[in-house]
């Protein structure tokens, strides 16, 4: 069953074409890495799939919503689609415990003590349940993310998306941060994750879409992918970035 | 010169001063302060709303009034509005507002659109992800401005503001021209009565002095504590 479908999405700045034509979809419990150089729209992308960044043109369903549709709850659809961004955006001025309550209490109305609990809960499934009362200010980056991925999960989503959660962060902090990401792949959450790590793309993936200018151009198995990637284009990305 | 300054007036009008002047000027800088942070943070939202039509009539009002000279919306509002009002009520006589009320409603007026360009700034400064991941977790315009957006922006903003409400606590003084009983009206008068100019002139001078003083050193030490915080 396909949890997100994207249908030929096109987006432009001005001029600029930043999304030309896409389709793709994810299925429940499935992974799909979505790589390609900078500046081919695979961050647009991801952020459509939750009404971030509107489309001029296509359709992108999750489990049955159409998101581009004008009568479309954004907000309540948003709630059930996790995000992790590459900044982490944790609410500064929030601790940690806050930072985690916040949404389930205004958006999903669980009561204070519910949402304290399940915050723990997720807190201390990412490692993190003895910095409950810091401030997002007083944590490493790697912690931080975590922290941000737990505070996604505590909405109790159907699907997660990430946009480069390891792109900001300094290379010792990246394992603890994926580490994460494998054991949720692993439960068999739904992802889709825009990521220069080809590492976790081998280790967990399902497909690997490879982006470039707006395009899809590739869109396969992750095996496929990494053993004979079609395109020439992707050929030379996977040369450039697993040589080092 | 110092050898006439007569010190004993000062300390006969001192419960006088403080009691009936520093108290009205505290009560009004006190309530034009809110009620200026309410509605300038209202116009400040309205400024940076997507809708065109609230943000023009944001961006005109603050225009308008931060051209005009305090002083002149002081009188403007004083002495044209019991007669604004009494056109609009169909009252037969002009109706009176309270010297009080009416210094607080200007200086509301007034402030506010310092105030909300204080707020505008805050909340353009914050980074655009902060109003992203607002909702991405599935939160309305109205929670991520309620919940994420302004709280952060009032922190960072508060040294600004309160350094924006020491001036206004000096420019209360201006109420002195509707013959309010202010600190500086309460010093005026005994000036007057005394004939103890510079006695009054001189003390009203020194208490400003002090309060602005204290109250700015106390801001800068609380923006050393903001920026850590951050």
């Amino acid at each position: 069953m396909s949890m997100i479908t994207l249908r030929d999405i096109s987006k432009t700045y001005g001029d600029f074409q930043v999304l030309s034509h896409c389709s793709t979809w994810v299925s429940k419990g499935e992974v799909v890495v979505v790589c390609g150089p900078s500046g081919s729209g695979k961050s647009t992308l991801i952020k459509t799939i939750n009404g971030l960044e509107p489309i001029d043109s296509g359709d992108i369903i999750v489990d049955g919503t159409t998101v581009s549709a004008p009568t479309t709850n954004l907000p309540l659809l948003r709630s059930r689609v996790g995000m992790v961004f590459q900044h982490f955006e944790l609410f500064p001025h929030l601790n940690i415990r806050e930072n985690l309550a916040l949404a389930q209490v205004k958006v999903l109305k669980r009561s204070k003590d519910a949402a304290m609990e399940k915050g723990m809960a997720l807190l201390d499934r990412v490692g993190l349940a003895a910095h409950a009362e810091k401030f997002p200010g007083q944590l490493s980056g790697g912690q931080q993310q975590r922290v941000a991925i737990a505070r996604a999960l505590a909405m109790d989503p159907i699907a997660m998306l990430f946009d480069e959660p390891t792109s900001a962060l300094d290379p010792e902090m990246i394992n603890e941060v994926l580490d994460v990401m494998v054991e949720l792949a692993r439960d068999g959450m739904t992802m889709m994750v825009v990521t220069h790590e080809m590492g976790f793309a081998r280790k967990v993936a399902n497909r690997v879409i490879f982006m470039d200018r707006g395009e899809i151009v590739e869109d396969a198995d992750k095996d496929d992918f990494f053993g004979k990637p079609r395109s020439e284009r992707a050929q030379q990305f996977l040369s450039k970035i697993l040589v080092h | 010169m110092l050898s006439g300054f007569d010190f004993q007036t000062i300390v006969h009008a001192l419960p006088y001063l403080f009691l009936t002047g520093m108290s009205f000027t505290l009560t009004l800088t006190l309530c034009a302060t809110i009620g200026g942070m309410i509605f300038g943070t209202l116009l400040a939202v309205m400024r940076l709303s997507d809708n065109r039509i609230l943000s023009v009539i944001a961006g005109g009002y603050v225009n308008l009034l931060r051209s005009l000279p305090l002083v002149l919306v002081i009188f403007w509002f004083y002495f044209l509005v019991p007669f604004l009002a009494q056109w609009l009520t169909g009252s037969s006589s002009p109706v009176r507002i309270d010297p009080f009320w009416s210094s607080v409603i200007t200086f509301t007026l007034f402030e506010a659109c310092y105030f909300c360009e204080i707020v505008r700034s805050g909340i353009q400064s914050l980074p655009r992800g902060q109003t992203l991941a607002a909702s991405a977790l599935g939160m309305t315009d109205r929670q991520a401005l309620f919940y994420v957006i302004l709280p952060q922006a009032l922190r960072n903003m508060l040294p600004l503001i309160l350094t924006q409400t020491i001036i206004l606590f000096q420019d209360t003084s201006l109420v002195y021209v509707l013959s309010i009983t202010d600190f500086l009206g309460a010093a005026a008068k005994i000036a007057q009565r005394d004939g103890r100019l510079l006695e009054m002139y001189v003390f009203a001078a020194v208490v400003y002095f002090i309060i602005s003083l204290i109250a700015s050193q106390a801001v800068r030490r609380l923006q050393k504590r903001v920026a850590i915080i951050r």
